[in-house]
């Protein structure tokens, strides 16, 4: 099985594909995390575990009897509400300390949710079915599940909307214009401290969107939050804040790039290979970098 | 170094020695806090002094531990068939081979996850802030991860360390390992103090405060840097190579590279003592393991949930820790000058 990548190219195809589905969802929750970065100057390292969060919250819904698919307006509405909670409680006590310090804490967050979950949902790995069938393409060489197409779909409709929402309303104006300087936005009459949950808020919402996402395409586990968290980070350095297209683009590369760790190194390697991936892409920055300061000197 | 000190360091010596006999019932969780407090004090290098926040140097940690383990088994016998065969032992280490190989063990648990340090020292303490926070994060993830993969240290169903051969007394497995790690205290905390009082330390301090100028005023700091983290890296290695002697049997996600654990244990115990003091990591190792022990059988089932919470109240409430508070409450005592008008004003200012 190890190069039946280059020998049969249907299955690149297929890898491309499925890479790019699943990229598409990456992307949407790595431009929550763009979005907090920007504002709030936090790393939230417990955005996965908000992923997973909202994946349960779908998978509730579909044990209760409910279509999964349902999850996608109804966790974004509960997580929202969740997202205020931690901010009021924990993030914004770190705001504007030190970096180091608001790590810690959503580590905390994290390791917290983590278990908390644990308990209430056990230690299982489930999916919720949406039983909606597949789609062969090519021969029926390719086979894509619909709820992956769904699931893209999805993502994209609630990135433009958000897009939308944040250039046309006045939240987003006031967030935007937080994100460009606190102090000034201040000044000129912007409450940040409503604009901060305001975000944190939006941002789990949109957790929400792709963890019901998450529980209908793949499983869901207590556990797998930081991966999500990684692969959000690497998107959003890749692309750079407030980069949109980028973040979309980076966000399927890193998809397809899943796929073929997964084909050719094995499954066991999939989540090891991602991490790795960020190590190297940030020693690659860093090369980068040092060497436009050495054009300076 | 005053009398007093001399004193100090005396009295904890003579308990240190004491110890196992005096609770011989506690001797695993003394040594497990011996443990602790050397990783503390390495995290507090890079981490308080050099102002490198690292959430990898459990690989240095998970590294030496899988090093020392291999290396004491791949000595007499193969090592392949040694982690096939898992529990139930084809292979028994005499106690010569026993001690030969833990000796080999723990200097290659050391040397090697040094050199890895250098290595990729340059290119990642390149990383400033929360890219070399997240970098080493992943570092630590990525090894647990690919270790669980290899076969030959055991993948998934882990790896059981040369059990403890037969010699004297039931009590001697216990005794050794204590004595063992508490001389890696010892040896490690007169290595930092040492270092601590030269210029190296002040180097590392100017990193922290400010890199750039640092390196304006003509320090080479990159080098300093990875030195820094290569002598965190040797006594990590060394403490994870004792760790997975006491504890028996090593597991990558659960014990070796124990993200979870372990590397937030180093983090939050100096950030309980106080980062960037000596004193600091062995105050709040000491605190942490004892609260630990208390939650963790009060709590059973909940001690993560507990930890959670726990790393949340000290990083909003104590970032300082033990010793800052100490510091802000008795500064004379640090050979603070105080202006007693100046700090009652900021006090009604407060």
């Amino acid at each position: 099985m190890d190069f039946l990548v280059f020998q049969y190219p249907m299955i690149t195809v297929q890898a491309c594909l499925d890479g790019i589905l699943l990229g598409i969802l990456f992307a949407l929750i790595a431009y929550g995390m763009a979005l907090q970065w920007g504002v709030m100057n936090i790393i939230n390292i417990a955005q996965g575990d908000l992923v997973i969060l909202g994946g349960y919250i779908a998978y509730f819904m579909y044990l209760y009897g409910i279509h999964p698919a349902w999850g996608v307006i109804v966790a974004p509405i509960i997580m929202y509400f969740v997202g205020i909670g931690i901010y009021k409680l924990v993030i914004n006590k770190v705001v504007d300390r030190d970096l180091f310090i608001s790590i810690l804490a959503t580590f905390g967050i994290s390791i917290l949710f983590m278990q908390l979950m644990n308990f209430a949902f056990g230690a299982d790995v489930v999916l919720a079915n949406s039983g909606y069938g597949t789609t062969m393409l090519f021969d029926s060489n390719v086979v894509l599940p619909n709820s992956k197409i769904f699931s893209a779909f999805i993502s994209i409709l609630f990135a433009v909307c958000l897009v939308i929402y944040m250039k046309k309303s006045k939240l987003g104006r006031a967030i935007r214009a937080t994100a460009q300087n606190a102090r000034a936005a201040k000044i000129l009459g912007v409450d940040t401290e409503k604009v901060y949950a305001a975000t944190f808020g939006i941002n789990a919402a949109l957790c929400g969107v792709a963890g019901a996402l998450v529980s209908i395409t793949f499983t869901i586990h207590p556990y797998m939050g930081l991966p999500y968290t990684i692969r959000s980070f690497m998107i959003v350095i890749v692309a750079g804040l407030g980069n949109l297209p980028g973040v979309a683009m980076s966000g399927m590369g890193l998809g397809v790039f899943e796929e073929f760790a997964d084909y050719i190194l094995g499954t066991e390697f999939r989540i090891g290979s991602v991490f790795l991936l960020l190590v190297l892409i940030l020693v690659y920055r860093r090369f980068k970098l040092s060497k436009k300061r050495e054009y300076l000197k | 170094m005053s009398k007093n000190n001399l004193i100090l360091y005396a009295a904890i010596l003579v308990f240190g020695l004491a110890a196992p006999f005096i609770f011989p019932a506690f001797k695993v969780q003394l040594s497990i806090l011996c443990v602790l407090i050397v990783l503390a004090i390495t995290w507090n290098i890079q981490g308080g002094e050099m102002g490198y926040n690292s959430f990898g140097n459990i690989l240095f940690y998970g590294l030496g531990m899988y090093l020392c383990a291999s290396v004491q088994v791949g000595m007499f016998f193969p090592l392949a068939e040694w982690t096939e065969s898992g529990g139930e032992k084809t292979f028994v280490h005499t106690p010569a081979q026993f001690f030969q190989g833990m000796a080999v063990g723990l200097v290659v648990a050391a040397v090697v996850p040094t050199i890895v340090a250098g290595l990729i020292g340059y290119s990642i303490l390149g990383l400033r802030g929360h890219y070399f926070a997240i970098c080493t994060l992943g570092l630590g993830v990525a090894a647990g991860e690919i270790s669980g993969g290899i076969e030959i240290i055991g993948a998934g169903q882990g790896f059981t360390t040369p059990p403890f051969p037969n010699i004297g007394s039931l009590e001697a497995r216990g005794e050794f390992f204590y004595f063992l790690s508490f001389f890696t205290l010892i040896l490690t905390f007169i290595a930092v103090r040492s270092i601590y009082s030269t210029r190296f330390k002040l180097i590392l301090n100017a990193i922290r405060d400010n890199e750039d100028k640092a390196e304006a005023m003509g320090i080479e700091t990159m080098k300093y840097k990875i030195i820094g983290w290569m002598i965190s890296a040797f006594f990590c290695g060394l403490a994870g190579g004792i760790m997975g002697g006491l504890v028996g049997y090593i597991d990558s996600t659960d014990v070796a590279f124990d993200g979870r654990e372990m590397g937030v244990f180093m983090v939050l115990m100096a950030i309980l003592g106080g980062k960037g003091t000596l004193w600091g990591p062995i105050i709040g190792a000491t605190v942490f393991h004892i609260f630990k022990e208390g939650f963790w059988t009060f709590f059973l089932g909940w001690q993560y949930v507990a930890l959670g919470v726990l790393i949340i109240v000290i990083v909003i409430y104590f970032p300082e820790g033990i010793m800052g508070w100490l510091r802000e409450k008795y500064p004379e005592r640090f050979g603070e000058v105080v202006d007693e008008k100046d700090r009652k004003a900021q006090v009604e200012l407060k």
